[in-house]
């Protein structure tokens, strides 16, 4: 069963058709890039893929489950991580993450809890407030509480936004293996492409609320024959065709 | 059992903000206090001004001043914990988490209830020290009251959660006006024949009228008005399934307009 199906979507707002018609899949086990530049319309597809927002039209399935009715079915099994949503900042690291720890009804919450305090090196963070963490802690703090159900499906906005090359290595790393031991799916919209290169094995590139390209980060470089997924990157937004 | 550890999770959230900040349980129970103060030391004033007919509306004025409180704390209760989430920009995170709104729902009346009961605590020990006012003299009739009561500042709550989804955070203000405008209808201090009489339906649509002439029948007449209590109850039924459509249908349009993403903005 593919982890996200995603048939003809559209969202026309008053003024602005933010998404317009698309169309992909999602398998197991696979990390997907969505990558666009501001208002390509991503923000707004991952929305509609985490029931945030109701499309206009189109159908979207994750996890076998129709989005349009059946949403909260599917939203226990996946999970979400961006910097641009904070955690309460009041909270301390374990009661945030015991908070989502008791949304997602997570088994055994305290040793989960400790799992991901070890992997996320979050030990000595755990009894400080959220609020009094660095952008790179908040940003590591947000990746465990995204992984605390054991997700089948991630969604990741910039999961590595606010990391020093060296931590953001690391989650890097470790999105990988969750991947390769939960075999996972991942949603991964960055603007980091050596970062896209790395993990992603096939990418979306959205422009106007359209995918205007698709294809593995290899065959995207060869197609527009550059040398890295930045240039790619900067071809297509600067293109003027749709 | 999900569901409910769902909305346990929610309550944890708030209570634990309450453990740890003692300038928040202070703010809980500071309107309440200040209130009881002020209208407590006027009832006195006039009860030993005049002769027993004051003394006895100076109970019925301590009493509607606490009595009251519990809508205004009530509603409060749950904009606040509402506004809390807008606040620390968490909306998102819960609302792709699998909590159903009917669970927000009811973490937030959860959060009400508890910071009523704490927010009323200190008035109610200060009102029998102080005015040697024991509102458990009501007997057990003043739980109907307190629940009516608590409903009904929930609904009113409900409503304005929902200019909330429609309006954003810039609605804000109405979280602390709304329930203090309704005042001058409910008929706390006086009776509802005390108003014009084009205003009479006006009160007798609220359930809080109709308790406030019920608390006042038992602590003049020593008599439970049960044709009030049963008229504020239905009162509350209708009001609230008004208020839990709002709420659906507003929940359901900022799904589609997108401002569950900007709510906070």
């Amino acid at each position: 069963m593919e982890a996200i199906v995603v048939e003809n979507l559209v969202k026309q707002y008053p003024q602005t058709l933010a998404v317009d018609d698309i169309s992909f899949t999602l398998e197991p086990g696979r990390i997907l890039g969505l990558l666009g530049g501001n208002g390509a319309g991503k923000t707004t597809t991952i929305s509609m893929l985490l029931g945030l927002l109701v499309p206009t039209s189109g159908r979207i399935t994750v996890l076998g489950h129709d989005m349009a009715h059946d949403r909260f079915a599917a939203l226990a099994r996946m999970n979400f991580s961006s910097p641009y949503i904070s955690l309460p900042a009041r909270l301390t690291v374990v009661e945030n993450l015991r908070v989502y720890g008791h949304l997602y009804n997570v088994p055994h919450l305290a040793r989960r809890i400790e799992e991901l305090a070890a992997q996320f090196n979050l030990g000595p963070l755990l009894n400080r407030p959220a609020g009094e963490l660095s952008a790179g802690q908040k940003t590591r703090v947000a990746l465990a509480k995204s992984l605390i159900n054991k997700p089948d499906l991630l969604l990741l906005d910039e999961p590595t936004a606010s990391l020093d090359p060296d931590t953001g290595d690391y989650v890097r790393s470790v999105l990988e293996d969750y991947r390769r031991e939960q075999n996972a799916a991942i949603l991964l919209a960055s603007h980091n492409m050596a970062e896209v290169e790395r993990l992603c094995d096939e990418v979306l590139m959205m422009k106007l609320g359209k995918i205007v390209d698709r294809g593995t980060p290899d065959a995207l470089i060869a197609r527009y024959g550059r040398e890295t997924m930045e240039q790619v990157f900067l071809d297509i937004a600067r293109s003027e065709t749709v | 059992m999900n569901s409910l550890r769902r909305i346990f999770a929610l309550v944890y959230r708030h209570v634990a903000i309450y453990r740890r900040s003692w300038p928040r349980l202070v703010e809980i129970c500071y309107w309440p206090t200040l209130e009881l103060l002020i209208w407590g030391f006027t009832a006195n004033f006039f009860a030993h001004a005049h002769a027993s007919p004051a003394a006895l509306a100076s109970g019925a004025l301590i009493a509607g001043v606490m009595l009251w409180e519990v809508t205004l704390r009530g509603q409060l209760g749950v904009t606040v914990t509402f506004l809390e989430e807008i606040w620390s920009r968490n909306l998102g995170h819960l609302f792709v988490s699998p909590l159903r709104p009917a669970e927000l729902v009811a973490a937030l009346l959860t959060v009400s209830a508890l910071r009523t009961l704490v927010g009323l605590f200190p008035a109610t020990i200060i009102a029998y020290l102080l005015y040697s006012f024991n509102i458990l003299h009501l007997g057990p009739v003043l739980i109907l009251f307190f629940v009516n009561l608590l409903i009904m500042g929930w609904w009113v709550a409900l409503g304005i959660t929902s200019l909330l989804f429609r309006y954003g955070a810039g609605a804000e203000s109405l979280a602390w006006t709304i329930a203090f405008g309704i005042t001058p209808f409910a008929c706390v201090f006086y009776p509802v024949s005390a108003l014009p009489f084009w205003l009479q339906p006006v009160a007798l649509a609220l359930p809080a009228a109709h308790i406030f002439e019920g608390m006042r029948a038992v602590l003049l007449y020593h008599a439970v008005d049960w044709r009030n209590l049963w008229q504020a109850t239905a009162l509350n039924a209708a009001w609230t399934v008004i208020a839990i459509a709002i709420f659906s249908g507003e929940f359901r349009a900022a799904r589609i307009r997108g401002a569950l993403i900007s709510i906070g903005e």
